[in-house]
């Protein structure tokens, strides 16, 4: 597709995101929706480090719960406002993701993807038997959503109805979407795929692969940690499963699925993901047999996913290398 | 002076299953340079499978091991060819990822055929035996005794047949291996076979000590990972090694120290090591 259509299509999928609460009034599929939504913002934060930078990081649940549980502790225990507490978590959940991503990132391959998910299980651990802060496994109640902003010619923004906090949602998304499209077109993005193509080479160019690993990963965890708080404001509870690695292989199974490496393949994944499952109602159980074995066969014979799939039929020129052979 | 005692044979019995199961791990690390994520639930469904034997067949526990070793030989050697096969020639994270599909797959089927029940796997062995104050039941001895006796058996296997002789070539150089006339594939469908048996030998032994549920395999699945990192990954002597290790880290820190944050220690050793020397113990430099 040439730029000026690609345009065009953008805005019509937005025109249409920004309408659906208009048409769609049922709650269930509104729920869907602003999950969906989350989730994007998840797998697309998740995307940067690993389809972009080449680093299969799998905690990022736990950088998801550490920015939930660090906006409910702020809102319920320091008595902060959301709009306040909302930066504040996030750059939590960036600043642990420094401070892990230097020993972590050290590491390369498998030895990274098994360091982070043992840094997740640790997460989770701590969140669950830490009861005097977290109340371990009784879980957080009662987080407050988001606070009215009031408009400058009287009135105020409230966020009580579903289609508020879908929009809510949607603008955050839209807000990842953007900054992230501007760090993949700066140059700071090119070193991120830089180091995908080859670590060593992209030293010897003059990158410092450490620094721009950690900066990747510390940008990444910071939107794992705005995906954490929409959650923890609009569920209103939270327990320690939400920091389970399984959210990480969720995250990962939704950008694998729509496409690594692209900015529109983590959305198009979680939406299939989440949609069809809720949609057709298929039992827990055999959900997760499906995603197994789906995850099997799309690394087997789509290792891009369906955006990546769907490039590839348009004959665009040859791909990328999305991980060095390690 | 006894509870240290105490914690130092749980330790043991716990580091004789660590190792028991990093051994298979490692082993297919070795010889494929596969992180192989789903080793655990293979575990977990050894566990199932000889469980469903002896309830439901009356089977004696240690042909029941024999058979879960057996089809989980097979399974295991069915999972390379069909999943980890189409992935040789593409980076190793591939594999690591098709692994986690691998593992919500058969997590799944085991929910699936057994429902998510705890179970008790019924044992002859559960009498208590005293010495010197410790406690320590015959089953627990049998874990002990098990392990040592696989890691034997192993050694014994590589070093002293033409058929283990041949997954070492492959593990020293596979270019050099197929050269003389090795198979690639075979020694791979072999290795696969040979690990998930330990695993499935792992599982049986000490499925009586605790219980058999269908994530049951998770924990010694990163544990085992844990070891391998600490030991070196795809060292054998590593394995063990570090399978003790990291059995009396737990059951000490664990007395000691606090029983809520046992886990932790693990992981926590993982990180020191992941941050001083990544290639662990006996690893060869490469990360």
């Amino acid at each position: 597709m040439n730029r000026i259509s690609g345009k065009w299509i953008v805005l019509a999928i937005t025109v249409i995101a920004v309408i659906i609460p208009l048409v769609v009034t049922n709650k269930y599929y509104m729920n869907i929706l602003i999950m969906s939504g989350i989730w994007s913002i998840v797998a697309l934060s998740l995307n940067l480090i690993l389809g972009y930078t080449g680093q299969v990081n799998l905690a990022h649940g736990a950088f998801f719960g550490i920015g939930a549980y660090a906006s409910a502790l702020l809102m319920l225990k320091l008595k902060l406002g959301f709009w306040l507490a909302l930066p504040f978590a996030a750059a939590i959940a960036g600043f642990f993701g420094f401070l892990i991503g230097l020993p972590a990132l050290r590491t390369r391959g498998s030895y990274f993807a098994i360091g982070t998910l043992c840094f997740n299980i640790i997460v989770t651990l701590i969140v669950d038997r830490w009861e005097g802060l977290t109340e371990g496994a009784r879980g957080l109640m009662g987080i407050p959503g988001p606070g009215p902003i009031p408009l400058p010619w009287g009135g105020e923004i409230t966020f009580k109805t579903m289609a508020a906090q879908y929009y809510l949602v949607l603008c955050f998304l839209l807000l990842t979407i953007f900054v992230l499209r501007r760090i993949m077109q700066s140059l700071v993005g090119r070193t991120f795929r830089a180091i995908r193509g080859n670590e060593e080479l992209a030293e010897a160019v003059g990158i410092h692969a450490m620094r721009t690993k950690i900066l990747s990963f510390t940008v990444s965890c910071f939107f794992a940690g705005v995906g954490g708080v929409l959650y923890a404001s609009y569920i209103g509870f939270l327990s320690p499963e939400i920091t389970d690695y399984h959210v990480s292989f969720d995250a990962l199974i939704y950008v694998m699925i729509g496409g690594v490496g692209t900015i529109v393949g983590p959305i198009i994944g979680t939406l299939l993901i989440v949609t069809i499952p809720e949609t057709l109602h298929i039992a827990a159980e055999f959900r997760l047999l499906l995603y197994g074995l789906i995850l099997i066969v799309m690394i087997i014979y789509l290792p891009r996913g369906i955006v990546g799939w769907i490039k590839e039929l348009k004959g665009k020129r040859r791909q990328e290398v999305i991980w060095e052979k390690s | 002076m006894v509870l240290f005692f105490q914690q130092l044979v749980n330790g043991i019995m716990l580091g004789a299953a660590y190792s028991l199961v990093a051994l298979g791990l490692t082993l297919i690390y070795g010889i494929l340079h596969i992180p192989n994520f789903a080793h655990g639930h293979k575990y977990m469904w050894a566990a199932f499978t000889s469980l469903f034997l002896v309830v439901n067949f009356h089977t004696n526990y240690w042909v029941s091991l024999l058979i879960a070793m057996v089809v989980l030989g097979i399974v295991g050697a069915g999972v390379e060819r069909l999943v980890y096969r189409p992935l040789r020639n593409v980076p190793h994270i591939n594999s690591f990822i098709a692994a986690i599909g691998l593992l919500l797959a058969l997590e799944s089927l085991s929910l699936i055929f057994w429902g998510a029940d705890f179970r008790r796997f019924p044992t002859l062995y559960d009498k208590p035996i005293h010495l010197l104050g410790v406690a320590i039941t015959l089953q627990r001895l049998l874990v002990i005794a098990g392990a040592a006796l696989f890691i034997i058996l192993l050694q014994v296997f590589i070093k002293r047949t033409w058929l283990g002789a041949t997954i070492e070539a492959v593990a020293q150089d596979p270019e050099g291996a197929q050269l003389v006339g090795i198979s690639i594939d075979r020694v791979s469908s072999l290795t696969f076979g040979i690990g998930t048996a330990l695993a499935a030998a792992a599982a049986t032994l000490i499925a009586p000590v605790f219980l058999v549920y269908p994530t049951m395999g998770s924990m010694p699945n990163l544990k085992a990972f844990v070891v391998i990192i600490i030991g070196g990954m795809g060292s054998i002597p590593g394995a063990v090694i570090g399978g003790f290790m990291l059995g009396l880290i737990e059951a000490l820190g664990g007395g000691y120290i606090s029983t809520d944050y046992k886990d932790l220690f693990a992981f926590g050793a993982l990180v020191t090591f992941l941050t001083l020397r990544p290639m662990g113990l006996f690893g060869k430099g490469v990360r």
